[in-house]
């Protein structure tokens, strides 16, 4: 089937079969491999991205269903000259080990900083319930995101 | 995932054709319970019949009721100032299904329609005495589970938006898996009509009324009406997260804590 739609700004229109994931289009059809697949079972959120301005697992929206969508992935968001201010915050706590989760990390982050009004460190926790970290233990990711909450 | 055909419909009439032109067609809405159940291979469709394009499916009206679209995310109701306004505990109950990502793509129209035993709306629509309206007819909340993952949809029905009446008061009390936010008990108590309805999710095989909770808090909605009030274990479900009599003692327990929201 035939797939239209925009990532990072720039629109594409992909053949692709029925059953293709929206991750697969990304990352095998577009070779933007920021976006990471860690568990395939909807529960890691190694895999967000944001579609039509909100943050979705990639894993498990099928391709055909981002048909017309708007899709902005890890590498829309800055460059490694001008970072996100998340990026930037992630970098600056010391946010990450590996690294897996983080593309997945950011972009959920970035999405519930931008929907939440009054956002304390119970809300970021809450929020980020979505996004599994096996390396950090979770705390300088809490940081991270509070700290790019005052800069975004 | 094994091959299937994607269509995208564009009125009911078109997605209830589709799929009954498949030879095994599924309807397909948020797609969080369906898609990884796809790509586990327990389930095989020929055909999956997306429902996004369907005008009027989305969307939340109140009034003196609140309607929800089937189509409608969980994230939307949770956020809905009106729906906080008209019944809080519809939106409490919303935003804490699942996870954001979760919230953001899951429809309440797909969770029912599911009838998972874990599920959150069930309690809800139970609770609340809400109408199930459909392509076809409307359904009362009470009759629409019938059993694990069995609802009283026909084949090819389609369920359009469901309706709650708006309660004095209501309050909902979850037991949630730690890893998945599922329900393993989920306990909504709401006085309605001046009568107090007691809806279960988690326990049973599907969600249920709960006979012993409404006789005891048909005098008033005390936590005190609870105490040594028991739950009849016989029918509930028993798997790695909990027993039977666990999940018997936990719906007392999230009976009295929703009854203290409502004091409180
Ligand atoms: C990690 C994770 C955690 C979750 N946690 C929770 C939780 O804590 N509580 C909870 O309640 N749920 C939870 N869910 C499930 C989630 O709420 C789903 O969104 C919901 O159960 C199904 O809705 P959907 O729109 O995604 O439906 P889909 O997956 O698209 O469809 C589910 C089924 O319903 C049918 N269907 C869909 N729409 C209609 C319709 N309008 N008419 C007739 N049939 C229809 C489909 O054919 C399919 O059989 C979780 C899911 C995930 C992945
Ligand atoms: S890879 Fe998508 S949720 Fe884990
Ligand atoms: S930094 Fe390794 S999984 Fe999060």
């Amino acid at each position: 089937m035939e797939v239209t739609l925009t990532v990072n700004g720039a629109d594409h229109t992909l053949d692709v079969p029925d059953n293709a994931l929206l991750v697969e289009l990304l990352r095998e059809r577009l070779n933007l491999t920021g976006t990471h697949v860690g568990c395939d079972t909807s529960q890691c959120g190694a895999c967000v991205v944001h579609m039509d301005g909100r943050a979705v697992k990639s894993c498990t929206v099928l391709a055909g269903q981002a048909d017309g969508a708007d899709v902005t992935t890890i590498e829309g968001i800055g460059t490694a000259d001008a970072l996100h201010p998340m990026q930037e915050a992630f970098r600056e706590c010391h946010a990450l080990q590996c690294g897996f989760c983080t593309p997945g990390m950011i972009m959920a982050a970035i999405d519930l900083v931008q929907t939440s009004d009054d956002l304390d460190e119970a809300a970021v926790r809450d929020g980020l319930e979505g996004n599994l970290c096996r390396c950090t233990g979770y705390h300088n990711i809490v940081r991270a995101v509070l700290s790019a909450r005052d800069n975004m | 995932m094994y091959r299937f055909n994607y269509h995208r419909a564009s009125s009911l009439a078109q997605a209830a054709e589709l799929r009954s032109g498949a030879d095994d067609g599924v309807f397909l809405a948020g797609g969080m319970t369906l898609i990884p159940t796809l790509k586990q291979r327990l389930a095989a469709p020929t055909d999956v019949v997306d429902l996004a394009g369907i005008e009027g499916l989305s969307g939340i009206t109140v009034g003196d009721t609140v309607t929800v679209g089937a189509m409608t995310p969980h994230a939307d109701v949770a956020g809905s100032a009106a729906v906080q306004g008209a019944i809080p505990a519809l939106a409490d109950l919303a935003g804490r299904i699942g996870d954001a990502h979760v919230r953001n793509r899951g429809t309440i129209g797909g969770s029912i329609a599911n009838s998972d035993p874990a599920a959150d709306y069930p309690a809800a629509v139970v609770a609340l005495n809400a109408t199930v309206h459909t392509d076809r007819r409307d359904i009362a909340g009470e009759d629409f589970f019938l059993d694990l993952f069995e609802t009283a949809l026909e084949p090819g029905e389609i369920v359009t938006s469901v309706e709650f009446p708006v309660p004095a008061r209501a309050a909902y009390a979850k037991f949630p898996n730690p890893a998945s936010r599922y329900a393993i008990v989920g306990v909504m108590v709401a006085e309605l009509d001046g009568a107090v309805r007691v809806g279960v999710t988690g326990a049973g095989p599907c969600a249920f009324r709960s006979a012993e909770l409404e006789a005891a808090l048909a005098g008033g909605l005390s936590a005190a009406a609870l105490d040594g009030v028991s739950v009849p274990d016989g029918n509930l479900n028993s798997d790695l997260h909990a027993s039977a009599a666990y999940r018997a003692h936990l719906v007392a327990v999230m009976a009295r804590r929703a009854v203290a929201q409502l004091a409180g």
